[in-house]
């Protein structure tokens, strides 16, 4: 009874998470394309219908999927055939395995037993984030390397050196919110952000790292390939950078890891930034609000709404990326490297250092 | 004329808040975001128009896809006098004179294509006509085709527009 | 279950470091070198040393062998002018003679007892932050100012003016 009651539960947060991360990257195709349209005055895709419907273009998703399907796969003449093939694999495998750490709610009692809703409570937590995210880079780079084109290759080569600068930073801002709350458990973490703050506040890592969010969104930014830092694929200067020469459902590959990548940056920011489950206020009882109110809600419901913060928090953030892309430009080469080692890198130290003065402030005995 | 440089005139130093980058940035978030709302609000503001559902009215003098005119008794206007193909820059006119049944009218054209892939679309050919035979009011674009043999457009098509 | 994937894993790294020096192109040779570090880092892990098997898929396989690809694509020798390498008796002499250093310390290394079972906690950041800033301060402070003369002095050969 138990092992099979454990895979099952195992199963089932697999397939619930990966069932949200899969229908999030669904749906952000479209978000992406017809936000770009509204920001611009334009009307977007509305034209893919299924029985005459439209629904504002939802089914261009579809569309396009099929669309990837059934068109020539196509390999360059010149290309590095089995380093070309595996590129794709590259980007999109460590994509899908950072999904794996985040918690998407409180711990629930199903039978007895406490069951943690997150697919691996890993003790190194955000460390297996870093070290899986990092390896995304090698489906960008093998990519621009293999298909023996001088765009890609261009692309390949920023990419590398922006990941690696960011990289740093990326891992020093997040330092804070590890101090403060004294874990490197995403589940820990956001189980800490649950207090309040002063009596009044959530005590939310924004709220008690607002430099750090600021450094890491920008770093996470730069570490997806998103605008303002899309210079490995950079339409406008180098074509499409690094997957220029691929087609049909090798290019959905990059896309789908691309997708992936905000989706579950988006979770991260969430759990770490924003409280990722906690609702604010919210408590296992009820809604406690400063000055000693306090409704009794049923656990049920308590459940659901941290559910649907969780849910709600990561898609505010998938729209950020789509809302910051069609609003910044992209950088130029040079001031995303300034701006990565020269003004990130000492700011993240400078985090570093003043959170550690005021934790050492807080432990005499201060506050 | 001389080549100047014209010096664009930069803001010599940011001020602090500019330098922060931050603040300009929701700055911007929120221009977007205000273009992001009211177009969902206004959906018909919006300029895009449905192109083959609703169709942009041409102006007047727009200059389209050619016509050939036809006389009243359906034969085409022209008389194969060569002043468009003369004057047209792109050589894009090819005619064939032959000689016309008809004992009030010398020539006729057996011939008349238009390449519509090298045509530019001046309207010198209309300008030429002494007899006023081509036009180019239809107010079409040239549309789409799929091969470069269907946009070599023959005397017949020219005459039925 | 413990022993069968120490066994695995360990024939992976063995396997993928022979296909790094033994690979005529650079850039399959770095991707061995990866397949090498993620066993190296699953081997860690086995020991209960999380904290190191993340440390090191981030900066190894995260940056350093990044580096290594940047360079390969930076020189991009297309594949007709990789140099050919040779077998000489010189090279042979080499392998037999890293196979017995190899041989050697694992004698030298069965005379000290393996540290019993660590601890779930043992490989835990906590425990190794702890015992980083405690009892090896001094090593670990000594190894940052070796890095950081490192990193000047890389400056320094890089830049003719500073
Ligand atoms: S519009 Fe100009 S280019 Fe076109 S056929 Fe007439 S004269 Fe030639
Ligand atoms: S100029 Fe007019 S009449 Fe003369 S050939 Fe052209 S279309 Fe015919």
């Amino acid at each position: 009874m138990t092992p099979v009651f454990d895979i099952a539960v195992a199963v089932a947060r697999v397939a619930v998470f990966f069932a949200f991360v899969f229908g999030l990257v669904v749906i952000m195709t479209w978000v992406e394309r017809k936000g770009a349209a509204y920001m611009q005055d334009r009307r977007g895709p509305n034209r893919a219908r299924i029985l005459g419907l439209t629904l504002g273009g939802v089914f261009h998703p579809l569309a396009d999927a099929l669309k990837f399907l059934f068109k020539e796969d196509f390999i360059p003449d010149g290309a590095h055939r089995l380093f070309y093939q595996l590129a794709p694999m590259f980007a999109l495998a460590p994509a899908i395995m950072t999904m794996a750490v985040v918690p998407f709610g409180p711990p629930v009692t199903i039978a007895g037993k406490t069951i943690a809703l997150q697919i691996a409570d890993l003790n190194v937590g955000i460390l297996y984030l870093f070290a899986v995210s990092g390896m995304a880079v090698y489906g960008v780079v093998l990519a621009g390397w293999s298909s023996n084109s001088k765009y890609p290759l261009l692309g390949g080569l920023r990419s590398s050196a922006q990941m690696i600068s960011y990289e740093v930073s990326m891992g020093l801002s997040v330092m804070g919110i590890i101090m403060v709350f004294q874990s490197v458990r995403l589940s820990e973490i956001a189980l800490g952000q649950g207090a309040l703050l002063f009596g009044f506040l959530p005590k939310w890592g924004v709220f008690v790292q607002p430099l750090g969010f600021v450094l890491f969104l920008t770093a996470l930014y730069a570490e997806a390939n998103r605008t303002p830092f899309d210079l490995p694929e950079g339409e406008s200067e180098i074509v499409a950078g690094y997957h220029l020469e691929y087609a049909s459902f090798k290019f959905s590959m990059f896309m789908m890891a691309e997708y992936i990548h905000m989706v579950v940056g988006a979770a991260v920011v969430a759990t770490m930034f924003f409280g990722g489950w906690q609702f604010p206020y919210l408590a296992d009882k009820g809604f406690v609000l400063p000055g000693g109110f306090s409704v009794a809600v049923p656990a049920a419901a308590v459940l659901i709404l941290r559910i649907g913060s969780f849910v709600g928090k990561t898609f505010f953030f998938c729209w950020l990326y789509v809302w910051i892309r069609w609003t910044i430009p992209r950088f130029r080469y040079d001031q995303v490297m300034r701006l990565g080692w020269k003004v990130m890198l000492p700011l993240s130290l400078l985090n570093i250092f003043v959170t550690g003065l005021v934790l050492l402030y807080i432990d005499k005995g201060g506050f | 004329m001389t080549i100047g440089v014209k010096k664009v005139a930069r803001p010599e130093k940011m001020s602090f808040g500019e330098s922060l980058y931050l603040l300009e940035i929701m700055k911007g978030l929120a221009v977007t975001m205000g273009h992001f709302l009211h177009n969902i609000a206004h959906n018909k503001d919006i300029p895009t128009i449905e192109y083959p559902e609703v169709r942009r009215t041409m102006p007047a003098r727009f200059r389209g896809c050619h016509r050939l005119m036809k006389r009243p008794d359906g034969s085409p206007r022209c008389v194969a006098c060569y002043m468009c193909a003369t004057a047209c820059p792109a050589k894009c006119i090819t005619i064939v004179a032959g000689e016309s049944p008809d004992p009030a009218v010398e020539k006729y054209p057996v011939r008349f294509d238009i390449d519509m892939l090298r045509c530019v679309f001046c309207g010198q050919c209309v300008e030429a006509c002494p007899c006023d035979a081509i036009r180019m009011d239809t107010g079409w674009h040239t549309p789409p085709e799929d091969t470069r043999e269907k946009l070599i457009y023959m005397i017949d098509k020219l005459l039925e527009k | 279950m413990e022993l069968i994937l120490f066994m695995l894993f360990g024939a992976i790294a063995v396997g993928g470091a022979i296909m790094v020096v033994t690979r005529r192109h650079p850039m399959a040779s770095a991707l061995y070198l990866i397949l090498t570090l993620f066993a190296v880092a699953a081997l860690f892990a086995l020991r209960q040393a999380h904290f190191l098997a993340a440390i090191q898929v981030i900066v190894y396989a995260g940056a350093v062998v990044v580096l290594f690809i940047f360079v390969i694509m930076l020189v991009n020798v297309p594949e007709n002018k990789l140099p050919m390498e040779r077998v000489t008796g010189m090279r042979l002499l080499g392998v037999v003679a890293a196979g017995l250093l190899i041989l050697e310390s694992a004698v030298l290394a069965r005379k000290f007892a393996m540290p019993a079972g660590s601890t779930a906690d043992a490989g835990s950041v906590q425990a190794v932050g702890r015992a980083l800033f405690t009892d090896y301060l001094l090593a670990f402070e000594i190894t940052s100012v070796l890095l950081l003369s490192a990193v000047i002095g890389a400056i320094a050969m890089a830049k003719k003016k500073i």
